[in-house]
């Protein structure tokens, strides 16, 4: 299981080493534009329990930036799956789903760990200053686990690029602005956060906001994303062998 | 050793393997020929764990495909129709990558990509990014790739298709180099000369059923030694003849507009399918 484990893994390192600049670019360009036009921009004219929107905004950047970097994994596997047919030297090695899965989240959850580092970095300019603890990370982590399960599980099931970019549409870009990124889910109307709190991202925005503002969440959050992201995680074990046609 | 019974497989309503049955020795070189959707790739990927088979049962070196799919991969090597090589790779990486797959340890990696590299004639190129190579060099590395875990079996999946004449050659002395090192080869081609040049057995397959399955000079003998090519209004029509003498004397009433040549497998094939190879 290790060996094909690393091997995943690394094929998906070697890649993000050899496109490192390109990727880093991409990773700062969406929280940039967010930071100047959103936090910057207006300045005081918001303020959440008595922190800036700035503050406000900052934690939840890191949950959007963690979930669409993990998620972005399943558009490298299908790249590799349908246009370059690099899946198939996956398929035809003895090596076992739980390998190659845990190999590609893994993948994942490092290029959302690179994304948190970049908006941490383009936070500073602005001055903010926030708690960066161990359960600050866990929660991004265990946010990370999440979306990158759910990507090996979804990029298995889909037949086409276009079906890719159609699941991204449906469950990524609403859950970016709706899940406690923008502003506190208390504005809306009760069914809605009903609804809202059964995302995974809000979850995990609370908790990274919870503990970047130096307080401490309940523990909750964190069971809520491992137990999601264990069901992601079967799911795309599950899936793995369905992708065999 | 390939063993396949009764194999089949159906994409909805299509039967695109209807019934197999075959077993290649260890150590042969095989060959299934036959025209394009003829069912050639699906057998090999049903023999390496890409596609599920809808019935039967194939085993490579006596280990199930369904019931011990690891064991059976790891008797195989593969190489694609398509090229299927990590382009933002470099040659060595890519070599590295599969070793790793198949549980490699690193002195036997290393020790393992020199020597392939030397035999494939691409040492002086392994730092180069996959991208970077042509055609005919992806295909030497995608055949090093497969040898890389010492298999002993290796299927190749039309692994001329698209390259010149001048490297198509060439990849068919690596080809019979690597059975002579006692390699069991599988080869699906729809190109003739390459099944008559490399295979000791050929089966021809055509809609999803083997249609005959012999050494390429006993199906040619079937039909005669010489053949004559004739084009009239309806097209070319082929004529068989078992000498020289007797397809001079068909030739001697006639005017122009026919070629004398020695018969190849695809009249064979012709004469069972009613269709031709290529």
């Amino acid at each position: 299981m290790m060996q094909g484990l690393i091997a995943v893994y690394l094929r998906e390192l070697l890649i993000l080493k050899r496109r490192l600049k390109r990727q880093l670019a991409g990773m700062a360009i969406s929280p940039l534009l967010y930071l100047i036009a959103f936090g910057y921009a207006m300045g005081d004219a918001a303020s959440f329990n008595g922190h800036t929107y700035l503050e406000f905004l900052i934690p939840g950047l890191v949950a959007m930036g963690s979930m669409t970097q993990a998620f972005g994994i399943a558009t490298d596997i299908n790249v590799a799956r349908f246009y370059w047919h690099i899946f198939e030297e996956f398929q035809a090695a003895p090596i076992s789903n739980a390998a190659y899965v845990t190999g590609e989240v893994l993948a994942g959850m490092t290029r959302a760990l690179l994304s948190i580092g970049v908006i941490l970095v383009l936070s500073l300019p602005f001055g903010v200053v926030l708690h960066y603890g161990p359960l600050f990370w866990l929660a991004a982590l265990l946010n990370s686990f999440v979306f990158a399960a759910l990507a090996v599980a979804l990029a298995m099931l889909v037949k086409s690029h276009a079906d890719q970019s159609l699941l991204t549409n449906f469950i990524i870009t609403p859950m970016a602005f709706l899940g406690g990124t923008f502003f506190p889910l208390e504005r809306l109307p009760e069914w809605a956060q009903t609804i809202l709190w059964a995302l995974p991202l809000t979850h995990a925005s609370g908790a990274i906001r919870a503990t970047a503002f130096g307080q401490t969440p309940g523990y909750q959050a964190y069971l809520i994303l491992l137990a999601i992201g264990a069901l992601f995680f079967w799911f795309a074990l599950c899936s793995v062998g369905r992708a065999r046609d | 050793m390939i063993r396949i019974e009764k194999l089949e497989k159906n994409y909805g309503n299509i039967k695109a393997l209807d019934g197999i049955d075959l077993h290649v020795p260890v150590g042969e070189l095989f060959a299934f020929l036959g025209p394009n959707g003829a069912g050639k790739t699906t057998t090999i990927r049903i023999l390496t764990g890409l596609t599920r088979l809808s019935s039967g049962r194939a085993a490579l070196n006596g280990h199930d495909i369904e019931s011990e799919p690891l064991a059976a991969k790891r008797q195989c090597g593969l190489v694609p129709q398509h090229i299927n090589m990590d382009s933002e790779l470099t040659v060595l990486e890519n070599l590295d990558i599969h070793g790793r797959l198949f549980g490699m340890k690193p002195a036997a990696r290393k020790q393992k990509i020199k020597e392939l590299l030397t035999y494939v004639d691409l040492i002086d190129r392994k730092g180069s990014l996959v991208n970077q190579l042509s055609g005919g060099l992806k295909r030497r590395l995608m055949i090093a790739r497969a040898l890389m875990h010492e298999p002993r079996i290796l299927f190749l999946d039309e692994p001329t298709v698209g390259l010149d004449a001048n490297i198509r050659r060439r990849i068919w002395g690596l080809i019979k180099k690597v059975q002579q090192d006692g390699a069991t080869i599988f080869l699906t081609t729809h190109y003739i000369e390459e099944a008559e040049f490399l295979a000791s057995r050929v089966a021809f397959l055509d809609l999803g059923r083997i249609v005959a399955l012999d050494r390429p000079e006993t199906l040619m003998n079937r039909m005669g030694a010489w053949a004559i090519d004739q084009l009239n209004a309806e097209g070319m029509r082929t004529r068989c003849f078992q000498s020289r003498e007797e397809a001079r004397e068909f030739t001697a009433g006639q005017e122009t507009g026919f070629t004398l040549r020695r018969v190849n497998l695809e009249d064979a094939f012709l004469s069972l399918t009613g269709k031709k190879v290529q």
